[in-house]
């Protein structure tokens, strides 16, 4: 029937909050497909005890969770192996983003995904948009929570299909209080805190403009061999193939994070393509050996598919400026020092001058000096 | 959240928008992107579980007969029939008006009165009921939204006449996009695709597109509505906002250039602004001038800013407009940076600490 050796579909249902009705949605379609006479299980499920959920996945097969002990307390997580030895058709996976416990042979369930879809296994997975990786500091700044469980944007761009369910934020704060999402105390804690209607307003256009974007991403995959564009009259030219290339300027600052967070983002957005460097030097430090946080910020910026490099150069602005020059760089990321750090740092506005002569240097590419969004506002 | 205090111009605007909000009805908006994602179908379904719960609903215009399911929800409701005008089927709105109930459905929102009606389109009777107190469920189709009918005109191979304007839709309290990936729709009969010579396939993701990003505006405008009706000066962003600021001087063109390009792929708004400097000279004056239209032809919002402190008036314009980027020019002095402090650079870096500042080559 299918190529067994292909690889399997991807379909994300995204929503902005709990209890928009990611899951339903999820289930009523697998329980359709299985219908129709496909091979569907439920690989993972998470009731919440709302009854009309729980309704939906009966009639479907389960695969039984495995029991996992965890200093004293029993969890339960998705069985990737047994959903393997089974190969269904399609799987039910439902909450994305979670992290497995510790000990699991994947970090992230979303690992436990690649695995199923490497083997041909479709699957239907959940998630929101507050843990997608490039907006964890927006949504750090819009609901004052750092969301730890996330998504590399490159894992959602793999999907073959993202699907909104939406639902308004007054729609979600009357089934908040009608007792549909969680207990009464549970759903006073959080009308308190997270289910605001301004914070729920701000992520759900957060994630109607990812789910845009994701779709105007697979239109460009229109323009590949083999499918024949129309051509467009008018204002409509940039679909041609960008020229910007970004490169984010990675240092031990804890900035840097969001930083490369933010570099990332952008150049999904141009369509450009995206580096991650440091500069060694100050003090003699090895090629080889780079210090361990600036190491952690560069293996992060791997994890989101960024490609890196580490300089060598006692001058650190002119090393910098001249390899974004040599290859073509036109945007150059930095992050601004704050005030701590400066003192932090025992060499008072050491690192405001080395953004000086960056900005001083890189007269002929744009620098980008980022906004510090690692902390919310003062209320 | 930023405690600014506020004068009294800005309380008593913010309880006339409190006031004026509070007579209104509600206004919901369905929005598809294509005939047969069902958006006529959760418009009245809507309306049966509000009914369920005790609201008093009626049906104000509907196409009867275009689906099993619709005609057997519409059993369940109370339905004001359309008057006929010269052989056209209208809503009545002086029926709705009289019977004043608690939420009015109204499907195809784009509707065209016939000629001599007292209103020319279906939109404006809908406000005219919102006006009334009454609120309105509805349901439009994008491609009758008036400012993208061009592009969808494009897209599709077909030409709409009637349409809603987009400033309409900004006004509503709700808006719902009624999505389904493309290969889940319904195909039916006469679905608005036309006969182009693009992919189907494609013409709906577009089309998708578009109904969200339209969705996100409205929500944004939601967003802003709510947090001025509350009293709080715009303090975080779900949307980029670039703003380029620009002098007689400034090498403008291709930070504009630039600027529309980021704008387009952000699907957001661009302004370009000029805090205005004192006895400009004639050469200055005219290549303001140049670059001022350089804005225009980009499409941009022109925002010409008084202050005495060009880089606080810029700032505090950027905070009051959740402004995320900021484009500016390296300054033109050599060596600005040989001035350890006050240089306007140098001040715009160290003050602009929750705003992206990008630096363009002179």
């Amino acid at each position: 029937m299918t190529d067994p050796t292909a690889k399997g579909k991807l379909k994300i249902y995204l929503g902005y909050a709990a209890g928009v009705g990611k899951t339903y949605q999820m289930l009523e379609e697998a329980r359709e497909a299985s219908r129709q006479g496909h091979d569907v299980v439920i690989g993972y499920f998470e009731p919440h005890a709302r009854k009309d959920t729980i309704a939906k996945a009966e009639g479907l097969e389960f695969v039984p969770r495995r029991k996992v002990e965890y200093r004293g307390t029993t969890f339960e997580e998705m069985d990737t192996q047994a959903i393997l030895a089974r190969h269904p058709g399609m799987c039910v996976v439902d909450e994305f983003p979670h992290s497995n416990v510790p000990g699991s042979a994947h970090a992230k369930r979303w690992e436990d995904v690649e695995e199923l879809l490497a083997a041909g296994i479709d699957v239907c997975t959940t998630m929101n948009i507050q843990h997608l990786e490039s907006l964890n500091d927006q949504v750090w700044q819009i609901t004052g929570v750092r969301v730890r469980e996330t998504i590399p944007d490159w894992v959602l761009q793999q999907a073959d299909q993202i699907v909104m369910v939406d639902l308004t934020p007054r729609a979600l704060l009357n089934r908040l209080a009608r007792g549909v999402v969680y207990s009464p105390e549970k759903a006073q804690k959080a009308i308190e805190h997270f289910f605001q209607e301004s914070t729920l307003v701000a992520l759900r256009e957060l994630a109607l403009r990812q789910t845009a974007h994701e779709i105007e991403i697979r239109q460009v995959d229109f323009d590949s061999p083999g499918f024949q564009m129309v051509p467009t009259e008018g204002e409509d030219t940039d679909r041609a193939p960008s020229v910007d290339r970004i490169l984010i300027f990675v240092t031990s600052d804890p900035a840097s994070a969001m930083l490369i967070r933010r570099g990332k983002r952008v150049a999904d957005y141009l369509h450009a393509d995206c580096f991650a460097v440091t500069v060694q030097g100050e003090g003699g430090q090895k090629l080889e050996d780079p210090p361990r946080v600036v190491e952690r910020h560069l293996n992060f910026a791997r994890d989101l598919h960024i490609e890196t490099r580490v300089l060598e150069g006692d001058d650190i602005a002119r090393t910098l400026v001249e390899f974004a020059r040599l290859n073509g760089i036109t945007h150059l990321f930095v992050a601004r020092p704050t005030a701590d750090q400066s003192k932090g740092l025992g060499k008072p506005l050491g690192r405001k001058n080395v953004l000086q002569d960056i900005v001083r240097q890189g007269r002929d590419m744009q620098v980008i000096i980022v906004a510090d969004r690692s902390r919310p506002q003062q209320q | 959240m930023s405690a600014r205090r506020r004068s009294p111009e800005e309380l008593l605007e913010q309880a006339q928008a409190e006031e004026a909000f509070e007579k209104r009805g509600r206004l919901k908006v369905f929005l598809g992107y294509v005939s047969g994602v069902g958006k006529s179908f959760r418009m009245l379904d809507e309306g049966r579980r509000r009914k369920e719960r005790g609201q008093d609903v009626v049906v104000g215009a509907i196409q009867q007969g275009s689906s099993h399911d619709v005609d057997a929800v519409l059993a369940k409701l109370e339905v004001i029939p359309l008057q006929n005008v010269a052989g056209v089927p209208v809503m009545d709105v002086q029926a709705i008006l009289k019977r004043h109930p608690g939420v009015c459905l109204v499907d195809a929102l784009a509707y065209d009165n016939p000629p001599g009606s007292p209103l020319r389109s279906r939109w404006q009777e809908v406000e005219q009921i919102l006006n009334e107190g009454i609120s309105v469920i509805t349901a439009i189709n994008i491609q009758y939204i008036d400012e993208l009918r061009e592009r969808v005109s494009q897209l599709t191979g077909k030409v709409v006449t009637q349409t809603v304007p987009r400033s309409f839709l900004y006004s509503a309290d709700e808006i719902v996009v009624v999505d389904a990936p493309p290969d889940t729709i319904l195909r039916v009969p006469d679905d608005g695709l036309g006969t182009g010579r693009a992919n189907p396939q494609q013409k709906l993701s577009e089309l998708r597109e578009m109904a969200l990003l339209l969705a996100a505006d409205v929500v944004d405008k939601q967003l802003e509505a709510y947090l001025h009706r509350s009293g709080v000066s715009q303090s975080f962003s779900a949307q980029e906002r670039i703003m380029i600021c620009i002098t007689p001087r400034a090498n403008a063109r291709p930070m504009i250039e630039s600027g529309r390009r980021n704008a387009d792929r952000f699907h957001c708004e661009l302004t370009v602004a000029y805090v205005r400097q004192a006895e400009l000279s004639r050469d200055d004056q005219a290549a303001l001038e140049r670059n001022l239209d350089f804005a225009r032809a980009a499409n941009a919002r022109i925002e010409i800013l008084d202050g005495e402190d060009p880089i606080a008036t810029i700032l505090s314009y950027a905070r009051e407009h959740g402004i995320t980027q900021i484009f500016v020019g390296h300054g033109a002095q050599e060596k600005w940076w040989e001035r350890f402090t006050g240089t306007p650079l140098e001040r715009l870096i160290r003050d602009a600490n929750d705003i992206d500042l990008r630096v363009f080559p002179h």
